[in-house]
Formats: structure tokens, sequence, C-alpha cells
């Protein structure tokens, strides 16, 4: 994108990003200073313990509630850990020991302090060792394989909530033309405060994120991938709970994207705002060292809000979500900013509109892999529609340039996609791809134009609502409803009391080395 | 007019209709045959298989088009009509006010593990939906939202110590039945808890529900597709302050 399309006013996109950076400041620094028992476990995770107990609570559960009993978790529970593991031949036995109720944890001192320090930091660098290692092959793979050929690339979710179902599927969709698989989580794992373990065969309305999920994917793409002669990429989720633990799974299998929204957890799923806060943090800064690519959540405002009247609502997130994704190390490149197709299409002139939200959010963010979503709200039942729907949709996305385009399914709102359905709907989007392909480059709406005009309004609009942020604090904009109508309080929400401020001695190998190369160390 | 009907496609009495699925076999005159034969089964009379695609290597689509041989007779059909009169919602507060001489507290929420509160939001915020405003708009119904993931035992102890006139259930997850069991397991807890005088309206709602199914679920009422938010406060009228209501055993 080299050529602006649309004469945005140049001052008020600099106001605009100011007043990103002063309203995310506050909520960066309490990130900093807060950890999690998800950031806890995470750590864990890194330094290689997996399994579960027969009840089928994770290891790191295990062990990370043990610390939290005895010693708290604002300390770190690495030194802990690593200090007791002296007597133990591996984190798992020491776990197994610790549920039972057999070990005693203390903050070593001195000499043994400096001993468990090097035990944690060998073992959590081998987890980024095992993320880097990942990284380097999926550059290797992307560039033997090859990219896809056209932009956007074309996204395609799979939910059976069995694996061993979802791997077919989501092979022969590759084979159909999608170049993204997303596997989409069963309801409600967002609000487990544990990552399920191993390969799940069960599930509802999607499949959970575990490790041993994730692997056997990523596998069995590799293999779809040399297929079809494009590096197909996969999608997991790093919302709700444990986008900490989460996203040191995706990074250690090599997932591509993960979503992983600055609010949305807080939002629809009300989880406590200062838990996702740190744990986003903490999640971006693991993506970012495992260069993946994270999208993020604005269509989600559209399904409560209106699309016109909270238009700039989406603007402001996306503003928010590029600074604390800046702040955690992702460059612009592993931005997937999100937004939607969702103007009731029943308002007049709605698709002009929709081409100037889209175009606002290509031009804002030039160098983002912008994630653009098909209409959910406005999809009736009426499949013959929805099909007309998700074409006007297809093509706002062609002639303003999206790079991320979530396949629309005309059964939306009736069944989870069948086989017929997702064909249809790729047959919809390569049709408009390959009519419309360098649509874009015709395509300049001109100053002062309908377009223009409102997307320099919704831009402007964006700014004043950022201003009234920077005054309340973003924590009480939540708290007041400012974002998809949902009033969040600071201290409400699930999930707070995984909460602790840090002490002073507070040590995380994990959380040390991540701040050490803000931008993601290996390239 | 006659009773009896037959499906419409240009011309009156013609039955014709058009079908579109999947068989799990690959394209080639065969496939096309068993289409056909199963539009045959179907009812189907003279199909035209109109359009056969190949979806990857082992499945075909189908589009068909043929002469429904079935009849429906429009005074046999069974239906859960409205048997309450619509009220605005200055009329519903209006009725509150004048004849209850309280307000309606109403709690609401999205049980099991169903997290899209899409539903239930439509309903009770006062945003509302496609123009109409909210329950929380009513001035006299007082509006305990729950949210979303809302356990049942949560749900009825919330609803007792509020004291809820009517429960709200939105179900919007519908794999492997889901909405099904836990409306079920709702009413059978409200049923436990409370004896039959003292228990709140049960209401469930969402898109996949059979409106006549009340009864078997255990409920009062349940309301699908379609429902506005002024449907449900006109419903809670009717039941709350016209009728010396009976709530489902």
């Amino acid at each position: 994108m080299t050529t602006p399309l649309l004469p945005l006013d140049a001052g008020l996109v600099a106001r605009a990003r100011d007043l990103a950076a002063t309203a995310a400041q506050p909520v960066v620094d309490l990130a900093r200073s807060h950890t999690t028992v998800s950031v806890e476990r995470a750590t864990l995770r890194l330094a290689g313990l997996t399994g579960a107990d027969p009840d089928g609570i994770p290891w790191v559960n295990r062990l990370a509630d043990a610390v939290q009993e005895q010693t708290g978790i604002e300390h770190g529970i690495a030194l802990p850990v690593f200090h007791a593991l002296k007597d133990f031949p591996d984190l798992e036995r020491l776990a197994h020991a610790a549920a039972a109720g057999g070990v005693g944890f203390e903050l070593p001192k001195d000499r043994a302090a400096q001993e468990a320090r090097e035990r944690a930091s060998a073992a959590v660098g081998a987890g980024f060792d095992r993320i880097d290692a990942a990284r380097a092959e999926r550059t290797a793979l992307v560039a033997g394989i090859g990219d896809p050929p056209q932009r956007p690339w074309i996204y395609l979710i799979v939910a059976t909530g069995d694996i061993y179902e979802d791997i077919p599927q989501a092979q022969a969709a590759a084979k159909a033309g999608a170049d993204v698989i997303a596997v989409i989580r069963s309801t409600g794992q967002s609000l487990l405060d544990y990552v399920p373990e191993g390969a799940t065969r069960e599930g509802f309305a999607g499949t959970y994120a575990t490790g041993e999920n994730f692997r056997l994917m990523r596998a069995a793409l590799d293999e779809t991938s040399r297929e079809v002669g494009r590096y197909i990429r996969l999608t997991n989720y790093a919302s709700g709970l444990c986008m900490p633990e989460i996203a040191a799974l995706a990074g250690m299998n090599r997932l591509d994207m993960m979503l992983n929204d600055s609010m949305y957890g807080i939002l629809f799923r009300d989880i406590n705002p200062i838990r996702t806060f740190v744990d986003q943090r903490f999640s971006r800064q693991v993506h970012a060292r495992a260069g993946i690519i994270i999208n993020t959540g604005e269509d989600n405002y559209l399904t409560t809000a209106d699309a016109v009247e909270a238009a700039h609502t989406v603007t402001v997130s996306q503003l928010l979500n590029e600074r604390f994704a800046h702040e955690a190390g992702l460059p612009d490149e592993l931005l997937g900013l999100g937004h939607a197709f969702e103007i009731n299409p029943e308002v007049p002139e709605s698709f002009r509109l929709e081409l100037a939200h889209a175009l606002l959010a290509r031009q804002l963010f030039p160098d983002a892999p912008l994630k653009w979503m098909p209409p959910t709200k406005h999809m009736t039942g009426d499949v013959f529609r929805g099909n007309l729907l998700d074409g006007f949709f297809n093509l706002a996305g062609v002639m303003t340039g999206q790079s991320i385009l979530l396949v629309g399914m005309m059964t939306e709102a009736v069944v989870t996609p069948w086989l017929s359905d997702r064909d249809i709907a790729l047959q919809n989007v390569r049709y408009v791809l390959s009519a419309c392909a360098g649509l874009a480059e015709d395509f300049h709406p001109p100053a002062n134009g309908f377009i223009a005009n409102r997307a320099n309004h919704v831009l402007g609009e964006a700014v004043d609502l950022l201003g009234r942020i920077c005054d309340d604090g973003l924590l009480d904009a939540i708290a007041d409803g400012t974002f998809g109508i949902m009033k969040r309080p600071a201290d409400g929400g699930r999930g707070l009391d995984g909460v602790a401020k840090r002490a002073d001695d507070y040590w995380n190998p994990a959380a040390d080395l991540l701040d050490g190369a803000p931008n993601g160390g290996a390239a | 007019m006659s009773r009896i009907v037959r499906p419409y496609g240009d011309t009156t009495g013609d039955g014709m209709v058009q079908l579109s699925f999947t068989l799990p076999v690959p394209h080639d005159k065969r496939a096309e045959g068993a289409a056909l034969q199963l539009a045959a089964k179907m009812g189907l009379d003279g199909a035209m298989l109109v359009h056969a695609k190949p979806i990857g290597e082992s499945y075909t689509f189908f589009v068909v088009y043929g002469a429904s041989t079935h009849l429906v007779n429009l005074d046999e059909v069974q239906v859960v009509e409205r048997d309450y009169p619509h009220l605005s919602p200055k009329e519903v507060n209006d009725a509150v006010r004048e004849k209850l001489g309280r307000k309606i507290t109403v709690v609401g929420a999205c049980i099991g593990t169903d997290a899209h509160t899409v539903g239930i939001d439509a309903i009770l915020n006062i945003k509302g939906v496609a123009g109409e405003k909210g329950l929380e708009y009513y001035r006299e119904l007082r509006v305990v939202n729950l949210g979303a993931q809302v356990a049942v035992p949560d749900l009825v102890n919330r609803a007792v110590d509020e004291g809820a006139d009517a429960v709200l259930v939105s179900q919007v997850v519908t794999q492997k039945d889901a909405h099904l069991h836990n409306t079920r397991e709702m009413s059978a807890a409200f049923r436990e808890a409370l004896p039959p005088g003292k228990r709140p309206l049960l209401v469930v709602g969402g898109p996949r529900f059979d409106e006549g199914a009340a009864a078997d679920l255990g409920v009062d009422r349940i309301f699908s597709r379609g429902t506005m938010p002024s449907d449900v406060a006109s419903y809670l009228v009717h039941r709350l302050v016209f009728t010396n209501r009976e709530t489902a055993a």
C-alpha cells in the first residue's frame, strides 16, 4: 500500500496515536507491575512441564497452586519451584509430590537462590529454544513451499469438537482454497482456568485448544501445504483465562496466527480487566518471539453495538490494540487488527459506509495484515440473501485491500457450516477475487466525497472518544460500557483471585527474557 | 379458498420445490442417479437434477427441482399462536403499576456453557434489537442480567435472592441438543428448589427452540426466532398481572 487512498487529516491521525499511547500507558504500567497464575504456569510450560493428573487437571496447575498456597505468586514461582527441584529428578515428579502435599516451598537465599535461578533459566531457555526453532522452521517452510499467490489470504474455520474429525476437514478446506485454517474452540474454554491436556474428541461448538491438538493439526497441515504448494497457516485462540499458557503452547507447536485481543475477554467473557491486561501483555510478548500474527477482535463490538453508530469504537480499539502490541514487541507485520462488515443492509448506502470504514482501517494501519470479518449480525437464515451479502463483503475486502479475509457462510445463524456451505462460500470468494483482481488500483474515492468524508468523520469521533478515555482512564471507560456496551468494573469479573502485585523481589526468567528482547529476539 | 395446499412454483397446484444436498460419493452417473432416487423417495415427482458439483474427491453437491406429491391441510396445522394481547412499553408499565402495584423482577441468563449473550442481551439490554428497546427500558420492570455461562444452581439462588417473578434463559448453542438438556436441567432445578406457587415464571428463548415444546421442557413459555422485547414484556404482563397464573408443573 504505497499511495494513500483517502485524504485523511494527518494531524488527526497523529493525535489519535498520541492519545492511544497516553490511554494505554497506565494499563501497561499495571501489566508490568503484576503477575497472574497463568503467567506463572506459562513459565512452567516453557520449562517443559506437561501432562495432567487423573482428573485432567494439568500438572502446571497442581504445582503452581501448591506454590501459590505457600509462598504466593507475588515473588514469581520460578525460584521456589526450581529450589525445590534440587531434590527431584524432574518437574513432573516434583509436581506429583507437590500435589500430594509433600513439598515445602520457600524462597531460597544467597547461593541456593543463585543455583535455583540457574536451573530455572536453563529450563525456561529450552522452551524459548523450541519457540525459536519453530519460528525458524516456519520461515524455512514458507521459503520452500511458498505463500498464497493472492491477497487477501482466505481464512476458514473448522469446528467439529473432535480433532481427528477436524484434521480431514481442514485438509479438505485447504485443498478447496483456504490459506488459513482456524480451529474454533469449544464454547466455554475461555473461562477454564487451565488448558486441557492431550488430543480431545469432545467439544461444544468447537474443539479444545491443547498443545497436542496444536501439534496434530500443524503436522497434518504441513503435509497438505506440500501437496497444495502453499504454506497453510494455522490459527487458534489465546483469549480467556489462559492467554499466556496458550501463547506458549502455540509458539512451541508452530501455530501461525492467534486470536489475541486486548479487551475481548473483559467485554465478552467477563474476565477481570487487570487479569486480562497482565495476561495479554505476556502472551503478546510470547507471540512476538514466536513470529505469530495476532488477530484482534474488533468485529465483536459490532455484533452487540450498532455498526454505524459504534464504528469509531472499532477504530479506538484498533489503535489501543496497536499500542499494546507495539509495547509488547509485536511489529506491524504481525498485527492482524480486526474489523467487520456488520452494517445493517437495510441502511441506505450501507455498502459505501462499509467501504469508508474498511478504507479507514486500511489506511490507518498500512503495514498491518488486517483481518476482515464477514457479516453475522444481519444474517437471517435466508441463505440466498446471505450469499449475496457475503459477495458484497468479499467485494469490499478486495476493493479496500484487506489482508486476511474470513470466509462468510450463508448459513451463519443457522447451522455450523456444512461441507457444501463451505464449498459455496469459497466459490463466492474465488469468483470475487478473480473477477475483481486488481480493482483496488482503480478505486480512488474522491476527496470530499461520501466515503472520504465518512472516514474522516469516524476518525474524528475516535479521537474524541480517545480524549475522553485519557481523561477518565481506560479501566473506567471499560467499567462505563464504552466498548460493545458491556459494563465491566476493574474489581469484577472472573480470574481476579489469580492476580498479584509483583513484590520487589519478583523474578520470572521468562518475563526477564521477554522484557530484555522487546522486538521478539530471534528473527 | 381451498384449505388443502401444495408448494407453488409458478402455477397454482404445481407443487414445485427446490432442494439441495450433498452425498458422500464421487461425482459420476451413479451419484446423479442416487440423487434422483433420494428425491423420489422424499416425495418429489419428476425430479430434475439441475446442478451437480464435486466437492473434493469423495463428495458431490446437488440441486434438485421437482413436484412434491404431498399435500398439507391448513386445518390440521397446529401452531402456538400468541394467546395474549401485544402491549406497548407504556401499556406494560401502566398495567404493572396500576394492577400489580409493584415492579416485576426479571432475572436473565445464558446457562450452561453457552457464551452467546446476543439473544438475552437483545431482549434485556436497553439497546434492544432492531430499533426496539429491551426490557431494561421498561420503568416497571427490574432487570437483573447475569450474563453468560451461569451455572444452574447459581441461577436458582440468584432468582430466589432477587425475588424473581420471571426467569429468562437464552440458549443459542444447539450442538448435541445442549439447549434442550440445559433447559430441562434448569426447570428441574427450579421445581426442586421451590414449591409450585413460589416458582418464578420460566421462560426460555433461542433460535432453534420449538415453541410447542414448553410442557416437554418443563417451562412456561418458549420464544423462538424473531421474538422482540415487547413480545416478552407483553407475555410477562399477561401471566403475572392479568392471569391468576399456574406455572408449568
